[in-house]
């Protein structure tokens, strides 16, 4: 098995934050969810200490394919959708 | 059972969207609850001109939408549901949601066409910025909004208390 190219996606306060919508990222292959996390957390840790540090505690939470994740250890797939949600504010 | 879910930048007219469903629904639907929704002034002397900035994951927000929509089902009898919800920017005195719903008897279109306010409230998936002058804000939902959503817990269609 060979890396895996996910899509992420980044909204409200994050978007603002990290100054993209979206990004194609390379990971292992077997990557979680809980790695992505990290390696993000780490990616934008020059770019917004407040942002990495909300990706890295799980106070932004994450849509796999827009279905809120169950589970960190969920492994995610080439071509998967994932984004990053503040806490919403509702209608 | 006719749902229709829709987010847009675009206002919406409350009288076409209220003919759309009289011309969907029969003379069985005896009562049809409307809410909509306005942008509040803020009232507060000398508060600088507010924007309201709504931002949706398209696909994500509707289907959120459609789950509250579900739950609302679940407990009441109700022949058509419309919601109608507003995206980007937006200035006191703009309509920003539309809720309608038939049924056959008036207590479930009242309680459900509350029920669904209550929900989208607090459960869909939006991300509202507020902008007053200079200063912009990411704003979360009040703890009224959560208090009402969760006073409908009760199984039995019913407010919790």
């Amino acid at each position: 098995m060979g890396a895996v190219t996910v899509r992420v996606l980044f909204f409200a306060s994050l978007r603002e934050a990290v100054r993209e919508d979206a990004l194609d990222l390379r990971l292992p292959p077997g990557a979680t969810v809980a790695d992505l996390r990290a390696l993000l957390a780490e990616r934008l840790s020059g770019l917004s200490e407040e942002a990495a540090r909300a990706i890295a505690d799980g106070d932004v939470r994450v849509a796999v394919n827009q279905r809120l994740e169950q589970s960190p250890d969920v492994r995610l797939a080439a071509g998967d959708e994932v984004a990053f949600l503040p806490p919403i504010t509702g209608g | 059972m006719n749902v229709s879910i829709r987010v847009q930048r675009e206002d919406f007219s409350q009288a076409d969207e209220w003919s759309a469903l009289r011309a969907r629904t029969g003379a069985g639907a005896g009562a049809i609850a409307a809410f909509a929704g306005v942008v509040r002034e803020d009232a507060r002397e000398g508060t600088p001109t507010q924007i309201l900035y709504l931002e949706h994951y398209p696909g994500m927000t509707e289907s959120s939408i459609a789950d509250i929509v579900r739950e609302a089902e679940g407990r009441w009898p109700l022949d058509d549901v419309v919601v109608v919800h507003r995206v980007g920017e937006l200035a006191p005195g703009d309509q920003i949601v539309l809720v309608l719903v038939a049924s056959a008897h008036r207590a479930a279109a009242f309680a459900a066409c509350e029920f669904l306010m209550d929900y989208l409230k607090t459960r869909a998936v939006f991300w509202k910025k507020e902008t007053r002058g200079a200063a912009s804000e990411w704003i979360r939902s009040t703890e009224d909004d959560f208090d009402r959503a969760a006073s409908w817990k009760g199984e039995d269609g019913a407010a919790g208390d």
